[in-house]
């Protein structure tokens, strides 16, 4: 949990201090999720949902949980809303839900929660917390749609599920687009991912490790 | 044989880290020394193996449709027992590993509470879930092998950054960007295993 102070509250965790590529957290999701568009932003909005929430609901109660089972606690907070967004995703995106399979599940475990609500959500008051839920579910949203479109515009060829790169190729007067299988491939993801993180870096010397 | 095939496909080819990415965080925050990571390698799958039956009872007597009461559909419920019974467990064991292997808590301690909220241990209940296994032993070996494969990506992975830290390597990649790229090219080794036909 670098350079807690420096930038703000909400803008910070968007880019300099993003909770995938900064702090290291939430890394599961955001290469599981991201071989489509729209899943990784069905993901992102959920992450973003459960974040807000389960911040300003610790930070309200910060003072009455034991600091010994704060864990637990957490947990069992944290997995309340992962149902909630379940069902609702069940309800109304089915297909969506199927894709994402396990991995709304894993919301619970995902570490940008316990991350956040043990480094902020304890030590702050509700407000703060929510500007900090909100800021830090939307970086990890921001690199989830980076890798997804990546991902999915190289590997089928299209974004969103319309065809747009067959196309483009296409009116330039080429003979279609071969998709690039190995942008669907877990591989892909890892090293996209390290590019990311590579980009950033350079940017912002004062993250680099010495 | 089918537990046989089970096992090496939960090792290799669904592989924890290269092909679920489950894990990752503490896999890329522990993976600096070897012997550090062979024992947080050990402690998942220790944890994975007394869980994941669990688990499996639970979801099969408990939490399926008409499994407690008939007509009464439970399964939404998966994730709030699953994770309860995971923190529960791994309370226990920390306290028990306290009691009774003090130098094993020693090298561990830290680990032992994180275990928790590591992925892997969720996300291995949850695919054993989807995978609808038949009887108890199948989640037995299915645990094994995802521990196993989760030790063996964990120890190779921090063998190969105890070598890069004597590489010359652009400074903006150092650390996390060139572990990310090592772990691609890992996950590429580990697509070979794909084409294994098993049965």
């Amino acid at each position: 949990m670098a350079n807690e102070k420096k930038p703000g509250v909400f803008t910070g965790p968007l880019w300099t201090n993003n909770p995938v590529v900064v702090q290291v957290l939430g890394i599961c999701s955001a290469l599981a999720v991201t071989t489509q568009m729209k899943p990784a932003l069905v993901m992102g909005i959920s992450l973003t949902c459960v974040l807000a929430f389960a911040n300003v609901i610790i930070s309200v109660l910060r003072n009455t949980i034991p600091n010994r089972i704060r864990i637990i606690v957490q947990l069992v907070v944290v997995a309340a809303l992962v149902i909630l967004v379940n069902q609702i995703l069940k309800a109304y995106v089915y297909d969506v839900s199927k894709a994402l399979s396990v991995y709304v599940g894993l919301i619970i475990t995902n570490c940008i929660l316990m991350g956040r609500l043990e480094a902020f959500a304890l030590g702050n008051k509700p407000f703060p917390a929510l500007l900090d839920g909100l800021g830090n579910g939307i970086g990890y949203a921001l690199i989830l749609f980076i890798t997804a479109t990546l991902r999915e515009l190289f590997g089928s060829g299209t974004l969103f599920g319309y065809d747009v790169l067959a196309r483009f190729v296409n009116e330039a007067g080429y003979d279609g687009y071969q998709n690039c299988g190995f942008f669907t491939m877990p591989a892909a993801a890892l090293i996209i991912l390290g590019c990311i993180i590579w980009y950033q870096r350079a940017k912002n010397p004062d993250l680099q490790d010495k | 044989m089918e537990y046989l095939n089970l096992f090496i496909k939960s090792i290799f080819i669904d592989n924890m880290i290269f092909a679920l990415f489950l894990g990752m965080c503490s896999y890329l925050a522990v993976s600096k020394t070897v012997s550090t990571s062979v024992g947080l390698g050990c402690a998942v799958t220790f944890v994975l193996l007394i869980t994941l039956p669990i688990n499996y009872l639970l979801d099969k007597y408990v939490l399926q449709p008409d499994a407690l009461v008939e007509g009464v559909d439970l399964s939404y419920l998966s994730f709030i027992i699953f994770i309860a019974n995971i923190a529960a467990i791994v309370q226990i064991v920390e306290m028990v590993v306290e009691k009774f292997f003090p130098a094993l808590y020693g090298s561990l301690g830290i680990f032992l509470p994180l275990i928790a909220v590591n992925c892997a241990i969720l996300g291995g209940s949850l695919f054993m879930q989807q995978k609808e296994f038949e009887n108890v032993g199948y989640a037995i070996t299915y645990a094994l092998g995802d521990g196993i494969g989760w030790l063996f990506a964990i120890a190779c992975i921090a063998a190969i950054r105890e070598k890069l830290s004597y590489s010359n390597i652009p400074a903006p990649l150092k650390g996390l960007g060139i572990t990310f790229i090592v772990t691609g090219l890992m996950a590429i080794a580990f697509m070979s295993f794909s084409g294994i036909q098993l049965g």
